[in-house]
C-alpha cells in the first residue's frame, strides 16, 4: 500500500500540474492522465453528489480515506450520513448495507478485499441476489459490492483470491470487472445507478496505474454500459479474450506478436455476467482462434465459461484450433517471490499459448 | 552470581472481574531464572520484530507484515503459564507466538523473506506460520458474529478454551470507541465469565493465564480473558499508524508502560540481576537475531519444483494444470 500511496501522490501531483498549465480554459482538459484510483473516486463522487440515497460504507472508508485511499476526501465532503466507517465484520453490515437497499437507498457496500467477502457470501448471494426472483419482482435490492479482488504482490493464500467465477455462477447477479480508468468510472457509475446488486471486482495493483481519460469521460453523466465488452485493440489471426489486469498483459503480448507478423484482436470483457458473447463470436468467426486469459483458477472459471459458450453457439464451426485457456495455476496462491509469479499467467505464457494455438 | 536474589514477590495489578467470585492473585512470584527467561523471550520477540520492519523496508519482505512489538508480554506471559500440549491459535499479528510456540526467529524471519528454510519452506508468509499445537497465523478473521457463536457452543458444552482478546486499543485505523459499542471486551461473553489484565505486565499476564487455565482444566468451561496492550507500530507496515493516534501517546506507551522496561527495572531493583547480565543478553539476542537476518537473505527461494506441493494430504501425486494447457506440474503430497 506504501506504494500505491507513493502513486497517488504521483498522479495527484500530475493532475494539478494539468489543471494548473491550462487554468485559463474553462472546460477540462482533453486526454488528462486519470490513475484508476482516481476515476473510482470521481465516480463516487459524482454519484454521491447526484442521489441523496447513495451511501458507501465499509471498513476504513471514511476517516482513514479508505484502506486503499480509493474514498479519499469523500467522508470530508459528504459526512457521516454518506460516508460510513464499520466495525470489522463483514457479514453483520453486508447485511445491513442489503437491508438498505431492500429499504430505498443505494448502498455501496466496500470490501477491503473480495477474500474478506466471503465472511458475508450468504448475504451477496442468499439476500442481494435471489431476492427480487424469489418475490417475483415485488423486492429490488439495488446494492454495489466493491473492492479489490484477486491477486496481488506477496499477499499469500488468503488474500490473492479471485472470486470472478464464484459470484458469476449466481443469477441475479451482475458481476463488473473493470480494466483502465474509463472502465472504472463508467462501470461504477452504471453499477451505482442499476437496480441490481452488483459485484463491482476491483484490482489493488490497477489503482495506481495512470491512463489517459477522453473529454467525453470527463463529464458526469458519462457511464459505461453493464454487459457490453470493448475491443482494445482490433486484429485478424486470433481473439485474446480477457479481464482486469489481464487485459494490459494481453495488449503487451499484442505488441510483441505484432512485430512477428501475429495480429490479435484483443477484447476487454469488461463485464462477466451479463457475458457479451456476442463480441466474442464475432471476432472469433473473423479470426477462427481464441484465447482467453484470466487470473483466476482453471476449474469452472471465466475461461472454461467461454470455452462452453463458443461450443455452443455459432462460432464454433470457425474455429480452426481448440479454444486455449491461460489461467492462473491449480493451487493455492504461494508466499515466495518466484513462486508467486510462476502462478499468475505472465506475458510470455500468452505469447506462448498464441502461438501454440496458431500452430507457429 | 550468588549475590543475585533468588526470587521476589511483586505487586501486579488487580484484574476486573465478570461472573467470579475471585481473581488471579495481586502478588506474583517470580524467580530469577523466569525473570532471565521472560526478559530474554520479550526482547528476542522485539529485536526480531524491528528486524522484520528494517527487511520490509529494504522491500525483502513483502505483502502484508502485522507487527507485534509492545505486545510481547502477551505471548510470553500466556506461554508460561500454558505447556506445550496445550493447543493455541491466533490471527494474523502472529509472529510473537510462533516465537513462543517454539519456532526459531531464523525460520520465522525465513518465512517473511519467502526463502526454503522458512518455517512453511516460504509458501505461507507472515500471516501463515505453523507449529505443533499452534495453528497459525490466520489472515481473515471474523469479529462478531462469530465469536459468539463459538461462545454459545464453549459455553454449552463447557469446552476448556481461553478466548484472549489483545486490546490494543485499535482495529486497524478505528479506535476501540468507534468500532464497538461495548469496549468492556471481558464482559463481552456474556454468560462465560472473563477477566481484563494488565498485558503490559509479563506478570500479570502469567498470573491471569495461570488462573484462566485451572479454570478451564477444572472443568469449568470456557473463559474470556482480555489483555489491555498496545502496538507500537501501526496495523501493519502499510500503516503509519500516526493518522488515528498521536505519537504522543505511543511514545507516553514506550517510556512508562513498555513491557521489557518494566520487567527490567523490577529485576534490577531487586537485586535480581545486574545490568551487565541484561546487556549480555541483549549482544546475544543480537547476534542471533542478525544470524537469522543473514540467513532469510542469502537461503535461496524455494525451488519452482515446489510449486504444487501440499495440495492435498495423504494421497497420490496429483496433476495440476499449470498457467496453459501444455503446462503440465506435479503436486506430492
Amino acid at each position: 500500500m506504501a506504494t500505491s500511496l507513493r502513486c497517488f501522490l504521483r498522479s495527484g501531483k500530475k493532475a494539478v500540474l494539468v489543471a494548473g498549465r491550462r487554468g485559463f480554459q474553462r472546460s477540462a482538459p482533453a486526454g488528462v492522465q486519470v490513475t484508476v484510483r482516481d476515476a473510482l473516486n470521481q465516480a463516487m463522487d459524482e454519484e454521491l453528489e447526484r442521489d441523496e440515497r447513495v451511501f458507501l460504507m465499509g471498513e476504513e472508508v471514511a476517516q482513514y480515506d479508505g484502506a486503499y485511499k480509493v474514498s479519499r476526501g469523500l467522508w470530508k465532503k459528504y459526512g457521516d450520513k454518506r460516508v460510513i466507517d464499520t466495525p470489522i465484520s463483514e457479514m453483520g453490515f453486508a447485511g445491513i448495507a442489503v437491508g438498505s437497499a431492500m429499504a430505498g437507498l443505494r448502498p455501496i457496500c466496500e470490501f477491503m478485499t473480495f477474500n474478506f467477502s466471503m465472511q458475508a457470501i450468504d448475504q451477496v448471494i442468499n439476500s442481494a441476489a435471489k431476492t427480487y426472483y424469489m418475490s417475483a419482482g415485488l423486492q429490488a435490492v439495488p446494492i454495489v459490492f466493491r473492492g479489490p479482488n484477486g491477486a496481488s504482490a506477496g499477499v499469500a493464500a488468503q488474500h490473492s483470491q479471485c472470486f470472478a467465477a464464484w459470484y458469476a455462477h449466481c443469477p441475479g447477479l451482475k458481476v463488473v470487472s473493470p480494466w483502465n480508468s474509463e472502465d472504472a468510472k463508467g462501470l461504477l457509475k452504471s453499477a451505482i445507478r442499476d437496480d441490481n446488486p452488483v459485484v463491482f471486482l476491483e484490482n489493488e495493483l490497477m489503482y495506481g496505474v495512470p491512463f489517459e481519460m477522453t473529454e467525453e469521460s470527463q463529464s458526469k453523466d458519462f457511464t459505461v454500459p453493464i454487459g457490453k465488452a470493448k475491443i482494445e485493440r482490433p486484429g485478424n489471426h486470433i481473439t485474446l479474450v480477457s479481464h482486469s489486469r489481464f487485459v494490459g498483459h494481453c495488449l503487451d503480448a499484442a505488441a510483441v506478436l505484432a512485430k512477428e507478423g501475429i495480429e490479435c484482436e484483443v477484447i476487454n470483457l469488461r463485464t462477466i455476467r451479463p457475458m457479451d458473447v456476442e463480441s466474442i463470436e464475432a471476432s472469433v468467426m473473423k479470426t477462427n482462434h481464441l484465447v482467453t486469459v484470466e487470473g483466476g483458477w482453471p476449474q469452472f472459471g471465466v475461461g472454461a465459461e467461454i470455452c462452453a459458450r463458443i461450443m455452443e453457439g455459432p462460432a464454433f464451426n470457425y474455429l480452426d484450433s481448440p479454444v486455449t485457456r491461460v489461467t492462473g495455476v491449480d493451487i493455492p496462491m504461494p508466499y515466495a517471490k518466484t513462486l508467486e509469479e510462476n502462478s499468475l499467467p505472465q506475458v510470455k505464457d500468452i505469447i506462448f499459448s498464441v502461438k501454440k494455438t496458431l500452430n507457429v | 552470581f550468588a549475590d543475585f536474589t533468588p526470587q521476589a514477590t511483586f505487586d501486579i495489578k488487580k484484574c476486573d472481574l465478570h461472573r467470579l467470585e475471585a481473581g488471579p492473585p495481586v502478588r506474583a512470584e517470580l524467580t530469577r531464572e523466569q525473570g532471565l527467561q521472560f526478559y530474554r523471550t520479550m526482547q528476542t520477540v522485539r529485536r526480531m520484530e524491528l528486524k522484520a520492519d528494517q527487511l520490509y523496508k529494504q522491500k525483502i519482505i513483502r505483502g502484508f507484515c502485522h507487527l507485534y512489538d509492545g505486545q510481547e508480554a502477551c505471548a510470553a506471559g500466556i506461554e508460561a503459564a500454558i505447556t506445550p500440549s496445550d493447543h493455541l491459535i491466533t490471527a494474523y499479528r502472529a509472529h510473537g507466538y510462533t516465537y513462543t510456540r517454539g519456532v526459531s526467529v531464523k525460520q520465522i524471519l525465513a518465512e517473511l523473506t519467502g526463502r526454503k528454510g522458512g518455517v512453511a519452506k516460504g509458501k505461507g508468509g507472515s500471516m501463515h506460520m505453523y507449529a505443533p499445537h499452534f495453528y497459525g497465523g490466520n489472515g481473515i478473521v471474523g469479529a462478531q458474529g462469530q465469536i459468539f457463536e463459538t461462545f454459545n457452543m464453549a459455553a454449552l458444552w463447557k469446552l476448556p478454551c481461553i478466548f484472549i482478546c489483545e486490546n490494543n486499543q485499535y482495529g486497524m485505523g478505528t479506535s476501540v470507541e468507534r468500532a464497538a459499542a461495548s469496549t468492556d471486551y471481558y464482559k463481552r461473553g456474556d454468560f462465560i465469565p472473563g477477566l481484563r489484565v494488565d498485558g503490559m505486565d509479563v506478570l500479570c499476564v502469567r498470573e491471569a493465564a495461570k488462573f484462566a487455565a485451572d479454570h478451564c482444566r477444572a472443568g469449568k468451561g470456557p473463559i474470556v480473558m482480555e489483555l489491555q496492550t498496545y502496538r507500537y507500530h501501526g496495523h501493519s507496515m502499510s500503516d503509519p499508524g500516526v493518522s488515528y493516534r498521536t505519537r504522543e501517546e505511543i511514545q507516553e506507551v514506550r517510556s512508562k508502560n513498555d513491557p521489557i522496561s518494566m520487567l527490567k527495572e523490577r529485576m534490577l531493583s531487586s537485586k535480581m540481576a545486574s545490568a551487565e547480565e541484561f546487556k549480555e543478553i541483549d549482544t546475544e539476542i543480537r547476534k542471533e537475531v542478525d544470524d537469522a537476518a543473514q540467513f532469510s537473505t542469502s537461503d535461496p527461494e524455494p525451488p519452482l519444483e515446489d510449486l504444487c506441493n501440499h495440495v492435498f494430504c495423504s494421497d497420490p501425486p496429483l496433476d495440476v494444470r499449470g498457467v496453459h494447457p501444455w503446462s503440465r506440474l506435479k503436486s506430492v503430497s
